[in-house]
């Protein structure tokens, strides 16, 4: 069920991303809401099938995107598997775990495609894309991070509901 | 005098006194009496009137908040509904305006088909400038085609599928544009960069360019058609021990604020690539 659901909700993000959220920016740089929810799926403790979301996302990320083929699909899995990590370290304090999750994710995709880019000869100065870019978009998936936490908390939830004890 | 006659005299009297008075009122004599006598009587009678109206109205009110309470919702909501028709209507003579401008554009150039198209989102990757388009190869738009505005050049196609298509800006890190900078007729290329300024590079050292000289594409390279306005430039960088000049650009084009574009159906990228002789290989 919960592989169901990943399909209709990520396309829906990436639309989502597309049309609209990548319009708001603060400097140059723009908030991220498939990686947000991947993460914050990622960080749920029962969830078991985070990679296969991280697949989803990112393979249909590249429908939209000029960058290169498969860099947000391996850009996301990275971010998931730190979510992961994360989740079985500082599983005691989830809304710490998605803070710290979203500035080392953030700074793993966007550093990765920095990355990439300048490998296949794109012009993007170092300094410019840390401030003008990197700094403002971590930023701004901090600002989204909760509520998109609390959002796939309540997901998850739904879709695995605690066994009560008879 | 007996009863009777003094009965007869005193009905004939006041016959006659109720004649007089009748008389005297018909012909006006006694209106000053008529108003000092009723004048206390009407404002007796409008005191009462008064207070029966403010008991009234006391009595009935709460009927009549209701109803204009109810009347207020239906005004409310009337005027939600009017403003939102205001609203559509401002964005639907936005569009006209826009559409008209393009069609204006159109008719100027009537050597060149285009086919109008709105832009449906944005690249993901804060990286790169790239728009998306609702029109596809379904439509005729093939990958390399030139898109415009009324203003100028917007870009090209990078990619496209059956219902929409990726335009890469001028303003991209990655794109480069073979220009002309007039009136000086001096060639050069224009790149983007990171933060959506466009410059200009490998102008001629000889040439000499200044601030509002026009900078159109050249059509080297094959990859854009000529004379289409890119920018105006805003400074240049000349120094002695560089090979070019540089120059900054203000595009023409506003990015922040696309919504509708034209693209150049009737023109294709020139592929150079079968011209070019393939790298000898060493020892033969």
């Amino acid at each position: 069920m919960a592989t169901l659901l990943a399909f209709p909700l990520l396309a829906i993000l990436v639309v989502f991303q597309s049309a609209i959220v990548s319009q708001v920016n603060l400097l140059h740089g723009s908030a991220d809401l498939i990686l947000l929810v991947l993460l914050a799926w990622a960080l749920q403790p029962k969830v078991n099938n985070a990679i296969v979301w991280a697949v989803m996302g990112g393979l249909l990320l590249n429908i939209v995107t000029a960058l290169p083929i498969g860099i947000p699909l391996i850009g996301y899995l990275l971010a998931t598997g730190i979510a992961l990590s994360l989740r079985n370290r500082v599983w005691q304090v989830p809304f710490l775990a998605m803070l710290v999750a979203t500035i080392l994710g953030t700074l793993i995709t966007l550093g990765f495609s920095w990355s990439v880019l300048t490998l296949s000869g794109i012009s993007l100065p170092l300094s410019i894309s840390f401030f003008q870019v990197l700094l403002p978009s971590t930023l701004l998936n901090l600002l989204f991070a909760l509520p998109a936490y609390v959002v796939m908390s309540d997901l998850a939830s739904w879709l695995f509901p605690r066994e009560l004890e008879i | 005098m007996n009863s009777g006659s003094f009965r007869s005299l005193q009905s004939v009297v006041i016959t006659l006194v109720v004649v007089g008075l009748l008389l005297l009122a018909l012909s006006g004599f006694l209106s000053p009496i008529f108003n000092l006598t009723l004048s206390p009587f009407i404002s007796l009678q409008a005191w009462f009137a008064e207070r029966y109206q403010a008991l009234n109205s006391f009595l009935t009110a709460p009927r009549d908040v209701a109803r204009l309470s109810q009347e207020n919702e239906q005004l409310k909501s009337e005027n939600a509904r009017l403003q939102a028709q205001i609203l559509d209507q401002q964005r639907q003579i936005g569009e006209v305006q826009v559409l008209t401008a393009l069609l204006d554009f159109a008719s100027a150039n009537p050597q060149n088909e285009y086919l109008a198209a709105t832009v449906i989102g944005r690249d993901p990757s804060p990286f790169l400038h790239y728009v998306i388009i609702n029109r596809g190869s379904e439509d005729g738009l093939r990958r390399g085609m030139p898109v415009v505005t009324d203003q100028g050049l917007v870009g090209k196609i990078a990619a496209v599928t059956a219902n929409a298509a990726r335009v890469q800006l001028i303003t991209d890190p990655g794109i480069l544009v073979n220009v002309v900078i007039n009136p000086a007729k001096a060639e050069g290329v224009l790149s983007g960069s990171l933060t959506g300024d466009i410059s200009l590079d490998l102008i001629p050292q000889d040439v000499a360019i200044q601030t509002g000289d026009l900078v159109l594409t050249s059509g080297l390279g094959g990859n854009y058609m000529p004379d289409i306005l890119v920018g105006q430039v805003t400074g240049v960088r000349k120094r002695d021990y560089d090979l070019f000049q540089q120059a900054s650009v203000q595009p023409v084009v506003d990015f922040n604020n696309l919504s509708i574009v034209l693209v150049i159906t009737n023109f294709q990228p020139i592929d150079f690539s079968p011209l070019i002789p393939p790298p000898e290989t060493g020892g033969q």
